[in-house]
């Protein structure tokens, strides 16, 4: 599949939805941010976290992997997220998968090493602006409080019924990001307009 | 909602989870050892204990591991959890029962002075004068209504209707209140008696005033006493039943979750120091109140406002403080999850904003909770005690202070206790005439002395006998307590009654709390509770304001000092020396004149005789005595009546009232509509719909869609004119005879990776997965433990230890689950893991006979032949420029193709393909035709024509069962005698001699011609029927017993009246020697 070569332009699962997540954000007047951040490297890794490939593989990607649970790791334009105790989601820009799989695959040798490419498993949608946590609150049963739920802080759980990844960005202002499986990606959009219709 | 801590995750909601049964029960290391009943055992057997129980959860929705915890099977407490592997905790002991409440005092309810002579000048003459507001129609307004008591905002009037007569009154009114401030007492009628029936109380606890709201929205059964008045607003008076709309709800109703330290619920005297005490500590508190402003009980009593003012103030820019008024906390479950409902719009009636939720519920998570609930006055049953202008006194109160009402002109007090004097010296001031206070205690103490000096008659030791009136009360007369003829008469359309007053323990008991009888108070009062919480204030029994206060401003401290903050000193008014106090009189019935009804419950027209029926017919439980006679079972549910049941009932057995306790308190404490409870879970928000990335194409094109879980899949493709059956037909010929394409995209996918991957599959699938070539793929079943197949699908070698396997569309969940399970409970040792990339993976079906030469005009790098690329092979390649995953794999007999790749390419591929096939007459075909081509394969799914009780063996897949293998999952069920006999049902053909006549699925089948009479012997049902282009005709498939040993047989079928002969066949019917699949 090296030469892969679309006939046409990749379509994000919330490409359609992109007009009226912008439409809301505008009219929200600053108060919510909604937008899909389509099509970014999203690699799945699962290996012994007591074992020798979880540092090699934190110095091969200069990226730590987070050994506390529900936490995420930053360094440059990539991010790991804490999914389970052996188990993590690496996010990066778009189209950095293969080479992140190699270089996982390389740094763990011998040591058992799980890496899937599940970059279009889920989309991620950008939820910010002073009302993000509100918006939230309507559907995610987890306390999103700075001081439960701040910076560094990631979460799996359920936000209007679909399962999500919660992530908060590096400061509160910044928002959350929202990573959800691709089919459950409109209905979430949909759940997102309606959660915001107070603020917008 | 239970708090479940994960292990790893931390405390979360019980919904993110799944219960896996009892923990520490291994999987027996050989199986086939096992005699059947040993077997049998370890399938079906599990402990049932009360107490602490060790078992296996799954955080599913969060970080997917599955662990143990031990919970007390009879409170759901989690009493520890910890990871699989390690050994259950020795000795696990309860968390203590919460120390008993703070209850401090002796006297029940809030007794607080009269109001100082100053308020004299506010006397307004019996007869009333014309209100400020200009009087409408020639209409005198509000005659009822006090020219400076009270805290509507009388510069704005409004206009509202009621039994189609047109009021006016003042924003902070209620409905009673204006109701009663022109002289209406009269609300409605009994619902089963029929009497007239006026305002009786001043809140939620209303029996009486239950009305329907007309307009802006109908609303059946809303008490009068609760709802804010707003312009425009009408209403009618109900008999005692209200009627639903018949129209949608046009409101937005919504819900939320938060999360605090400490959740204060109720703004009274208890709660605001409650409030103040911890405000400011930097502590996350929440402050809810049902009424507009807070306040409380001092709203009603007109006391220390200032203060209230000053700390709500306070509480309104505190940091970290929300208060949340007009919001009602309903219910109250497991590890302090409150449910509170808040009515934002209603008060504002047609000029309720459109993007503003009406109702919001709060889902509320509060680390501790002080309930300052306040206490319901209660009445007392004595005769004819029901008449429009029967009031409790300290409803009238607070009428007139809340809201400038007189309730009536000329009033008698009924009393047991204390409290009624502060409501009568207050109304006596306020310009009410007080004829008499009828004490039902033989001494009455320093509050007596002072409505004497008042100038107000008090007889002790007396009690109403009867009362006159038919719409409005006329006149009451009162008697030594204890007789029931005679008495003196006075002229009143206004009796003030105290029985005494219930502590609002609802919540509490709700919590789990236990509540007991307390001696002095002469009613129920929370005990002890496991939940972290505290009861202050008239909710504990405590019945004074400075008792109140510090009772609250402690339970406030201690909460947040509990979760480590700093209280500071809260600032509480300075509360005057009261009169001293004289102990109530614990009285529930009064004697009366003969024949006249006294009632219990109100809203129920539940009286002293039918309570002495119910006792009669042997009745011994208030529980029991609820449900004979209704009693405490109306919307109100007995909030005024319960205790006074509970003590009625009492005296009717002749034991003591602390003896019988009272009725269970279950949620909602008030009724909340279905509306607020549905939130924005209706309509298309109702389920999360999940779709393919290939949704809008089939849109476009006209697909009619079926729901597959939660996925919406393309069901066919209806050109103009056509119905299904045709459509199914067309479409159906296209696969079989030219090329047709579908979105199989919903398939579930797993990709399974590790040195152990083909072991794990081994021992997963009934067949043998490890013998499969890189390159290769093969058709799996798996079982459950029981030997029922669960799910089936394929299997692919990506590599030596990695495959990719698929699931059934509804199942993929369910098989990532089961395979987490084995992995992390029983085989922790094996080195492989789970990934879901159901998603990853778009997946188009390529179908028929022109299926290769399409793929080959779009995929020049991949030899199609059939030497080349054959039956059950995968290769990567690109399609129409896409890379792409091939798999010839066919459920349809045909030859075909699986194109999987990136879903962000799906539509070009597809788009590709329908170009490419335009020549051959490419068609899209939906589920329906996927089932009719597998069924005439005879290929079943899962779930379809399998429901638990199906073996591999009886679906004809012996084939698949693997005899080489020592173990898999199932394979020990599958030689239990029960599965092993000859007569299970098999999965056959059938073929109604008829060919056109269709026999519906789940249509049963019997032997004989003539059904025998009953019991008929079933012996089976159809389980998918179908009409088949290719067979030209009718045909099913059906589950019978020994059917493969029928072939050939007539069976009948009964459909509608008729019995429709079928021939057994075998359940592939169409190319039965596979000619087709190679194209």
């Amino acid at each position: 599949m090296a030469d892969t070569v679309p006939t046409s332009a990749p379509r994000s699962p919330l490409g359609g939805a992109a007009a009226r997540l912008a439409a809301a954000t505008r009219a929200s007047a600053g108060a919510v941010r909604l937008a899909e951040l389509p099509f970014l490297t999203q690699v799945n890794v699962r290996l012994d976290a007591k074992g020798p490939a979880a540092d090699a593989v934190g110095l091969a990607l200069d990226l730590p992997l987070p050994l506390e649970p529900n936490t995420v790791v930053r360094a440059g334009e990539s991010t790991a997220l804490w999914l389970g105790p052996d188990e993590w989601l690496l996010v990066a820009p778009p189209g950095r998968e293969r080479d992140l799989e190699t270089r996982i695959r390389d740094a763990a040798g011998d040591e058992p090493v799980s890496v899937t490419d599940v970059s279009a498993q889920r989309t991620t949608l950008l939820v910010a602006g002073p009302r993000a946590r509100d918006v939230l609150a309507h559907g995610c049963p987890l306390d999103l409080h700075p001081r439960v739920f701040g910076p560094g802080r990631c979460a799996q759980t359920t936000l209007g019924r679909t399962q999500v990844v919660l992530v908060a960005r590096d400061e509160p202002r910044a928002g959350f990001w929202v990573l959800v499986r691709s089919s459950f990606a409109g209905h979430l959009a949909h759940w997102l307009l309606d959660a915001a219709t107070e603020y917008v | 909602m239970l708090l479940i801590p994960c292990p790893w995750c931390g405390p979360r909601d019980e919904a993110e989870f799944h219960y896996g049964g009892q923990a520490h029960v291994p999987y027996p290391e050989d199986p086939s050892a096992l005699t059947d009943e040993e077997w049998a055992r370890y399938l079906f057997f599990r402990d049932n204990p009360k107490g602490p129980f060790a078992e296996r959860w799954s955080h599913a929705a969060g970080c997917r591991r599955w662990f143990n915890a031990v919970r007390d099977t009879s409170t759901n407490e989690i009493l520890t959890v910890y990871r699989t592997g390690e050994e259950r905790p020795a000795s696990i002991e309860p968390s203590p029962v919460g120390a008993p409440p703070h209850a401090a005092g002796s006297r029940p309810g809030p007794a607080e002075p009269a109001r100082p002579a100053a308020f004299e000048s506010g006397i307004v003459p019996a007869e009333g004068k014309p209100e400020a507001a200009p009087p409408g129609e020639g209409r005198p307004t509000q005659p009822f209504r006090h020219p400076t008591l009270g805290r509507v905002h009388r510069d704005e009037v409004l206009t509202f209707t009621f039994d189609g007569v047109t009021y006016q009154g003042h924003r902070g009114d209620t409905l009673a209140s204006a109701l009663l401030a022109n002289g209406v007492v009269q609300a409605g009628t009994s619902i089963k008696l029929g009497r007239p029936r006026g305002i009786f109380s001043a809140g939620v606890e209303e029996p009486n005033a239950v009305v329907q709201i007309e307009e802006p929205f109908p609303e059946p059964m809303l008490p009068a006493t609760a709802v804010e008045l707003y312009d425009g607003l009408v209403a009618s008076s109900l008999p005692g039943q209200g009627r639903l709309a018949t129209a949608p709800d046009p409101a937005r109703y919504d819900a939320v979750h938060a999360h605090c330290d400490l959740l204060i619920v109720g703004a009274g005297p208890a709660g605001l120091a409650a409030a103040e005490a911890a405000a400011g500590s930097g502590a996350r508190v929440i402050l809810a109140d049902d009424r507009p402003e807070p306040g409380g009980s001092l709203l009603g009593t007109g006391e220390h406002l200032d203060w209230v003012d000053a700390v709500t103030a306070r509480l309104r820019t505190a940091p970290e403080v929300r208060v949340l008024g007009r919001t009602t906390v309903f219910g109250y479950y497991d590890d302090n999850h409150l449910l509170a409902v808040e009515r934002r719009t209603h008060h504002l009636g047609a000029a309720a904003p459109e993007n503003v939720s009406r109702e919001r519920v709060w889902r509320i998570r509060a680390r501790r909770v002080v309930l300052a609930t306040g206490a319901h006055e209660r009445s007392l049953a004595f005769a004819d005690n029901d008449r429009p202008g029967v009031m409790l006194a300290a409803s009238a109160r607070a009428h007139l202070h809340r809201h400038g009402v007189l309730p009536g002109r000329r009033a008698v007090v009924l009393t047991t206790n204390d409290s009624a004097y502060a409501a009568a010296l207050d109304l006596f001031a306020a310009g009410v005439d007080v004829a008499v206070i009828a004490d039902t205690r033989a001494e009455a103490g320093e509050w007596a002395e002072r409505a004497r000096e008042a100038g107000i008659e008090v007889l002790t030791g007396h009690a109403v006998i009867g009362t006159d009136g038919d719409a409005r009360l006329t006149a009451v007369t009162v008697a030594p307590y204890g007789e029931t003829e005679g008495g003196r008469e006075f002229a009143a359309d206004l009796l003030l009654v105290s029985g005494g007053w219930n502590p609002v323990a609802h919540l509490f008991s709700q919590a789990g709390g236990r509540l007991r009888h307390d001696e002095a108070l002469g009613t129920f009062v929370p005990d002890t509770c496991r939940q972290a919480v505290e009861v202050a204030g008239g909710a504990s029994g405590t019945p004074d304001l400075a008792g109140a206060l510090a009772q609250g401003a402690a339970a406030g401290a201690r909460a947040i000092e509990a979760e480590g903050y700093t209280a500071g000193t809260p600032r509480l008014p300075q509360v005057p020396a009261q009169p001293r106090p004289t102990p109530p009189q614990h009285l529930f019935t009064v004697p009366g004149r003969a024949g006249a009804p006294r009632f219990v419950d109100l809203q129920r027209d539940v009286t002293v005789d039918d309570l002495a029926r119910a006792t009669g017919a042997g009745l011994r439980s208030v529980e029991h005595t609820k449900r004979y006679t209704t009693a405490g079972t109306a919307n109100d549910q007995g909030k005024t009546s319960g205790v006074l049941a509970s003590g009625v009932v009492a005296e009717l057995l002749g034991v003591d009232v602390s003896a019988l306790g009272t009725t269970t308190f279950r949620p909602p404490y008030t009724p909340v509509s279905f509306a607020a409870l549905a939130g924005r879970d209706r309509g298309v928000l109702h389920d999360p719909v999940r779709t393919t990335a290939l949704h809008e194409w089939h849109v476009a094109h006209g697909a009619l869609f079926e729901n597959v879980g939660q996925w919406k899949r393309p069901w066919y493709y209806p050109r103009d004119g056509e119905d299904m059956g045709t459509a199914v037909l067309r479409e159906c010929r296209a696969a079989r005879e030219g090329v047709a394409l579908m979105d199989a995209s919903t398939l579930g996918k797993i990709d399974v990776q590790g040195p152990d991957a083909a072991v794990f599959l081994d021992r997963l699938y009934t067949n043998m997965m490890s013998t499969l070539k890189v390159g290769m793929i093969r058709y799996g079943v798996m079982c459950r433990l029981d030997g029922m197949v669960f799910d089936d699908g394929t299997v692919i070698r990506l590599a030596p230890d990695r495959f990719l396997v698929t699931t059934t569309t509804g199942n993929a969940a369910t098989v990532l689950d089961w395979m987490e399970e084995w992995l992390q409970t029983e085989w922790p040792e094996l080195r492989v893991h789970c990934t879901s990339v159901t998603e990853q993976w778009a997946t188009v079906a390529l179908v028929g006979p022109r299926s290769r030469d399409v793929l080959g005009s779009l995929a020049p790098d991949l030899a199609v032949a059939n030497d080349d690329f054959p039956f059950m092979a995968w290769r990567e390649t690109t399609v129409a420029g896409i890379g792409a995953r091939v798999c010839r794999i066919s459920f349809s007999g045909e030859l075909a193709y699986e194109i999987n790749v990136s879903p962000w390419e799906a539509l070009a591929l597809w788009e590709a393909l329908y170009e490419a096939g335009a020549p051959h007459g490419i068609t899209p075909y939906g589920t329906e035709t996927m089932h009719v081509l597998r069924a005439e394969k005879g290929y079943p799914i899962i779930g379809q024509d399998t429901d638990g009780t199906v073996t591999p063996q009886d679906l004809g897949m012996g084939w698949a069962v693997s005899k080489k293998k020592p173990d898999f999952i199932g394979k020990r069920s599958h030689a239990r005698a029960d599965t092993a006999r000859p007569d299970r049902k098999h999965l056959v053909g059938l073929l109604p001699e008829d060919p056109g006549t269709f026999l519906p699925e789940g249509t049963h089948l019997v032997a004989d011609s003539v059904l025998p009479a009953p019991p008929v012997p079933m012996l089976g049902h159809v389980t998918s029927s179908y009409r088949s282009a290719a067979l030209g005709r009718t045909f099913a498939l059906a589950l019978i017993k020994g059917g493969r040993d029928r072939v050939g047989e007539r069976l009948y079928a009964p459909v509608g009246d008729r019995l429709v002969p079928v021939t057994v066949a075998s359940p592939v019917l169409y190319d039965p020697e596979g000619a087709r699949r190679d194209g």
